[in-house]
């Protein structure tokens, strides 16, 4: 797969090759798999340092998994029909009906976060959060729970695969339809707000487009739909508008699918998901005229995403010592990437994916349709705090606890992980739609509260479980592993003597460990 | 010693514990800042507001040709004037409107206006023409020409969600904040001292920086009598009237309500929105009248864009343009100001703008402030007699 992209590109298989035969080290191994999964294991890293570059990232690209290790809810699952309640029904059904829809919302998120501490390939789940921030849906909107949770399944199948299918395929998903209003828009009675979007945020940019546009290529996309009981795309002919339309200068009786090969047409897509893929993983400042390269090959490769990927995490930049630590890590990455280099698994991740909305990051739930922000935007005063909060309870409990270190939940061994049945379980946090917010900040407070607690995280033993022959060395091992930089913190902090507890609370405090 | 470190030398200061609650910090330039002792509430109407179906053009046969479906009944809505009536969930706010503290804006925008969600936002909030890009929140800017005072609690607090918006770039001390109790009981767990080798570190480390400095100041626990609604605006705006309740000061909060973003069922959602926005102002007004600090606020709405005037099939209405803003205060001149929408010919299309959102600001600026709208907007634009001496 590697190879014949570096046929493709002469130039920068140079580059790549100028550095066949070095082993990227542990600093390295840390900078690309917290760059491209969740903060790493010793063991990960282990694994990852003796790699050359080519080698490193055709092993993080090179997974072939495009489904998740943990089954999801059954509620998520099963073939019956959705129903929502129809035009005239009860109050009472109407509330039965969101509650079973919250309910259901709530045992995907933790489903999603229990998949992303437990997964083989951080990268499948991060290029599924990557497009589930880029093809929008929330469930504020979309509410019927299984919807979402199908549109999660698409994003994954095509996380690493080829972005005109996945563009394809996520113009065409149930909960894309509702999101965007697709359902509404018909022959005679356009609704714009998907085709915009679709130009505006999904594949073109700001800027590439008309406000003519816009009006035609809604016009395009009239007659997808819905059918209402199984939830899945129909083509309805009789509400598409079959007519001549003008899109970008093009002049056809266009439907949907060939406005998306239109859009697919102009090089501007590509640089715009390259740019975006560049902030994700690389830096915050994209190189204008390496996105166009890569860019460029991109397309050419029949949008492959790992070619993309591939460019991107073999360039100079990417590697450039000035990019440690320059990320910001979103917290579903501050959460998940705790527990996993902590090696801690919750029986229930529900309350974790809580802790995540709570810094600012409600999976299935963007705030908009340009969906989270990121980067700097996730820290505010509020964020931070919030983001402190959390690993200052996660290494409370050793200390409150003592008793709690013999019931250990999480792994004996470094690296392994104890073996569980691959089911979600039933979450521990129930919402009630009469709760006020207050009662269930509280609720949800309590049951984070009991999931670190249950999580019988242990420093003592986390610490001594790492390489070095001396206290001093494993805790150099400590640092390496869970800080993109030395420190920021004061010497003062890091004294010598402090017990375990005091040493990894105090490292996980520091301001750098909030980078990738 | 420039303003960034007296704030980081402040901090330090702060996080060695030399500094305890309710002590203050000596800065110069408190005189200076003065003007900002007149505080600035903005009310972000995220996602769009449907103006005319905010104040109604009752009378206007166009509006019930566009609005087959949307048009709120004559006999519903609360007649203002002659032509003009509010959307009957507004009628929290008639009791301001009697005392004339409710100045009404109607056809807020500005020329060649763009239609998506994030750059109209965009163009609101740095306070650009629509095809001019600017990096830094229109406050922001304000506030590096003429600063806050360093003994300000912070420059701005966002109440709920964490865009900065008006506020964002520029190195403004802002503080997003959901519950003060919590904030100032997280806040030990700052640490604001450090090495800045990146650009996203030292966003971090001035981040922490800004929480030592919010949280020495805040009081999150002042006894209101004011009853605030239950809902998430109401909450957001008991946050508001605690913040504002302490001496040391904020010179702008900003809280936020929505999704205005109707493109499908927008009747019910709309009046639920409305309801909650009047309800949640009328309780701001109330709280700050206990604290003897309403005369000494201005309040003001704005949102990216209006829609369309013509409804769509889905029972609801598209991406619009100019749109109703308000503006209320215990110095607010009340009244209607701007021009009501001409519906004759708008057909598909959207209203043109009667007052310029910079009109809005240069009010703000030199009106309330007292400072030099020119220099931040980059442009002279007529201040709007909105404000009585």
């Amino acid at each position: 797969m590697l190879r014949s992209w570096s046929r493709a590109v002469p130039i920068l298989a140079c580059a790549s090759l100028a550095h066949a035969g070095t082993p990227i080290g542990d600093d390295g191994a840390r900078h690309l798999l917290a760059r491209t999964g969740f903060s790493p294991t010793a063991a990960e890293i282990a694994v990852y340092a003796p790699l050359d570059r080519p080698a490193a990232v055709a092993r993080a690209l090179g997974t072939g998994r495009t489904t998740t290790l943990i089954q999801a809810p059954a509620a998520l699952t099963d073939a019956s029909p959705i129903r929502p309640p129809r035009e005239g029904a009860s109050v009472e059904e109407r509330k039965a009906f969101a509650q079973e829809q919250i309910r259901a919302g709530i045992a995907m998120r933790g489903w999603w976060l229990a998949e992303m501490i437990a997964t083989d390939a951080p990268l499948v789940e991060r290029m599924t959060l990557f497009w589930h921030n880029h093809f929008v849906s929330s469930q504020q909107k979309v509410r019927v729970a299984k919807l979402m949770y199908r549109q999660n399944v698409t994003l994954r199948e095509h996380a690493l695969g080829d972005f005109r299918a996945l563009l394809h395929a996520a113009s065409k998903d149930a909960a894309m339809l509702v999101y965007l209003d697709g359902v509404r828009n018909r022959r005679g009675a356009p609704n714009e707000n998907f085709a915009r979007e679709v130009m505006e945020l999904f594949t073109l940019g700001e800027g590439h487009y008309t406000e003519d546009d816009v009006k035609e290529a809604a016009r395009a996309f009239s007659g997808w739909s819905l059918d209402r009981e199984s939830g899945t795309f129909v083509f309805r002919r009789a509400l598409h508008d079959a007519g001549e339309k003008t899109v970008l200068g093009r002049t056809g009786r266009f439907d949907g699918d060939a406005v998306l090969d239109l859009l697919l047409e102009r090089p501007q897509t590509a640089e715009h998901i390259v740019a975006k893929l560049w902030r994700e993983f690389v830096s915050p400042d994209p190189e204008a005229a390496a996105v166009r390269h890569i860019a460029a090959d991109f397309r050419r490769s029949g949008y492959r995403i790992t070619v993309a990927l591939a460019h991107l995490l073999e360039s100079d930049a990417f590697w450039s010592p000035d990019q440690r630590g320059a990320l910001v890590k979103s917290p579903v990455e501050l959460v998940v990437g705790t527990l996993r280099s902590l090696e801690v698994v919750p029986d229930d991740a529900t309350p974790f994916a809580f802790a995540a909305a709570g810094m600012g990051q409600n999976l299935f739930s963007p705030p908009n349709v340009k969906g989270w922000r990121g980067g700097d935007a996730w820290i505010d005063a509020s964020s931070l705090l919030a983001r402190k909060q959390f690993v200052e309870t996660l290494a409370r409990y050793e200390e409150a606890r003592p008793g709690m270190r013999a019931t250990v939940a999480g792994a004996d061994a470094m690296g392994v992980r104890p073996a569980r049945a691959l089911l979600a379980p039933q979450p521990t946090i129930a919402i009630d739609l009469d709760d006020d917010a207050r009662a269930r900040q509280t609720r949800i407070a309590r049951a984070l509260d009991r999931a670190f607690r249950e999580l019988g995280f242990s420093a003592t033993r986390w610490l001594g479980s790492l390489p070095g022959d001396t206290p001093a060395a494993k805790r150099r091992s400590a640092q390496a592993i869970l800080l993109p930089l030395p420190p920021a913190g004061s010497g003062a902090t890091f004294v010598p003597d402090a017990d375990a507890l005091a040493f990894v609370r105090a490292t996980l405090l520091d301001p750098v460990y909030q980078l990738k | 010693m420039n303003r960034r470190d007296v704030v980081k030398a402040g901090a330090a200061a702060l996080a060695f514990g030399t500094l305890g609650r309710g002590a203050s910090v000596a800065f110069a330039g408190v005189a200076e800042g003065a003007a900002y002792r007149n505080l600035l509430v903005l009310v972000e109407l995220k996602g769009g507001n449907d103006g005319l179906n905010t104040l109604v053009p009752i009378d206007d046969p166009g509006y019930a040709r566009l609005r087959p479906k949307l048009a709120i009944a004559r006999d519903q809505s609360i007649r203002l004037s002659d032509r003009a009536a509010l959307h009957p969930s507004l009628a929290a706010l008639l009791p301001l409107w009697g005392r004339r503290e409710l100045a009404i804006l109607q056809g807020v925008g500005y020329p060649e206006p763009n239609l998506s969600h994030f750059r109209s936002i965009e163009i609101w909030e740095t306070a650009s023409r629509s095809d001019q890009l600017l990096a830094d929140g229109w406050l922001a800017r304000a506030f590096a020409r003429r600063p806050v005072p360093e003994s300000f609690a912070a420059d701005g607090v966002v109440v709920g969600g964490n865009e900065l918006g008006p506020l964002a770039g520029g190195g403004t001390r802002t503080i997003a904040l959901a519950n003060p109790e919590q904030f100032l009981r997280r806040a030990k767990l700052a640490a604001p001292s450090g090495e800045r080798r990146n650009a996203a570190l030292a966003h971090i480390l001035k981040t922490e920086g800004d929480i030592v400095q919010a949280a020495a100041h805040l009081d999150g626990n002042h006894p209101f009598t004011t009853t605030f609604p239950t809902s998430p605006f109401g909450n957001a705006v008991k946050t508001a009237a605690r913040v504002v309740a302490n001496e040391a000061g904020v010179a702008v909060v900003h809280l936020s309500l929505g999704s205005f973003d109707t493109h499908a069922n927008q009747a019910a959602t709309h009046a639920r929105l409305l309801e909650d926005l009047a309800r949640g102002l009328a309780a701001l007004e109330a709280a700050m009248r206990e604290i003897g600090r309403w005369d000494r606020t201005l309040v003001v709405t704005y949102a990216e864009f209006g829609r369309r005037p013509k409804e769509n099939l889905s029972g609801g209405t598209d991406h619009g343009t100019a749109s109703v803003q308000f503006a209320l205060g215990g110095r607010v001149a009340g009244g209607l100001y701007g021009a009501a929408p001409s519906l004759d010919r708008v057909g598909d299309g959207n209203l043109a703008h009667a007052i310029d959102f910079r009109q809005v600001y240069a009010t703000v600026l030199d009106g309330w402030w007292t400072g030099d709208s020119r220099a931040v907007l980059g442009a002279r634009y007529e201040t709007l007699p909105i404000l009585r001496a």
